[in-house]
């Protein structure tokens, strides 16, 4: 690999995923490939000449290129991503460098068991890990453990449904933390030690684990899982800043 | 206004000065002695930059400027900075 550079994508499809998020499909001539967890820096200029970079990971899996997708979501008062999220049009170019990070990255021959848990769009990058899971025809047992406040702000929701139906291995857990439909069956409260205890894997099992939300979420399930006695080298975290914009 | 991530977030400035993979560098805290991959660091994020922090003693590590076309590193509390390669 050599020095990153700048290079234009230009938007090929967008798709909104939630009310606060949207997905924008790339299409980059010179896109080197990537690893499912690796993210893009976005730069956009202003006429002025001002400019604004923010992180964004990749929601694609690597079998898509030279198509990335990434979804984004938007911050009210951010820089970058209500342009991102309501300005930008097919056809438009967006300036962008990668793929940024070997850390938080999982590859099908890397095995498992697998442990994703994601707090709000801290989804994005494990949905790059399932998807090339799917695409890979891996069968590595794997959990999801989702924290969203609604289900209206489960981002990926019927792709999710989508892929327990067609997978084997698979589970997906959700939690709801402000509002839950009548009927839920699923956990109603913020991640904390003894719902990651129902849910991780056995510690004898040695899950990777990949962690990915706000700042103070990763934290907590991180020190949790460290109190239920995973190996914190097996625990790789990716966290985003409080206002969800990196 | 600085927010706590980690070395990831950093990781795409630190690559565009150093042609490798940086969040699987790995630093060695002069204060406490502790070496970390740069991807497992506290980095805090601010208009011009970016301060790499151990994770351990919250010592700082590297401190990142780039503005007017030059980037500066001061990392006098990085003992051993190993890179690898490819």
């Amino acid at each position: 690999m050599g020095r990153l550079s700048w290079q234009i994508g230009e938007v090929v499809a967008t798709r909104p995923e939630t009310v606060r998020t949207k997905s924008i499909t790339l299409d980059l001539p010179g896109w080197m490939g990537h690893r499912a967890g690796q993210h893009v820096d976005v730069r956009l200029t202003a006429q002025d000449g001002y400019q604004a970079e923010r992180s964004y990971s990749i929601a694609s899996p690597p079998e898509e290129a030279p198509r990335v997708t990434l979804t984004v979501e938007r911050i009210d008062d951010g820089e970058v991503s209500p342009y991102l999220t309501e300005d930008l049009l097919v056809g438009d170019k967006l300036e962008l460098r990668g793929p940024v990070g070997g850390y938080f990255v999982w590859e099908a021959q890397m095995g498992g068991p697998l442990l994703l848990v994601a707090g709000g769009s801290g989804i994005v990058p494990l949905m790059a890990m399932l998807r090339h899971r799917a695409a890979a025809g891996s069968t590595v047992a794997t959990r999801l453990l989702y924290s969203s406040r609604s289900l209206e702000d489960v981002i990926y929701r019927h792709e999710l449904d989508h892929l327990l139906k067609s997978s084997t291995m698979l589970e997906v857990v959700q939690t709801l933390t402000r509002a839950h439909p009548p009927g839920w069956t699923g956990y109603a409260r913020r991640i904390d030690t003894q719902l990651l205890r129902e849910v991780a894997w056995p510690v004898e099992q040695r899950p990777q684990i990949f962690i990915c939300g706000p700042t103070p979420f990763v934290e907590t399930a991180a020190a949790s899982l460290v109190e239920l006695g995973h190996e914190p080298g097996r625990i790789k975290t990716e966290r985003f800043g409080p206002t969800g914009e990196t | 206004m600085e927010q706590k991530l980690d070395g990831n977030a950093a990781a795409g400035m630190l690559q565009a000065i150093f042609p490798f993979d940086m969040t699987l560098a790995q630093v060695t805290c002069a204060g406490c002695g502790t070496t970390t991959v740069i991807g497992a660091t506290a980095a805090y994020m601010h208009g011009m930059g970016a301060i790499i922090r151990c994770p351990r003693c919250d010592n700082a590590l590297i401190h990142i400027v780039h503005a007017r076309g030059r980037y500066w590193l001061d990392m006098r509390s990085v003992r051993v900075l190993e890179i690898k390669e490819g």
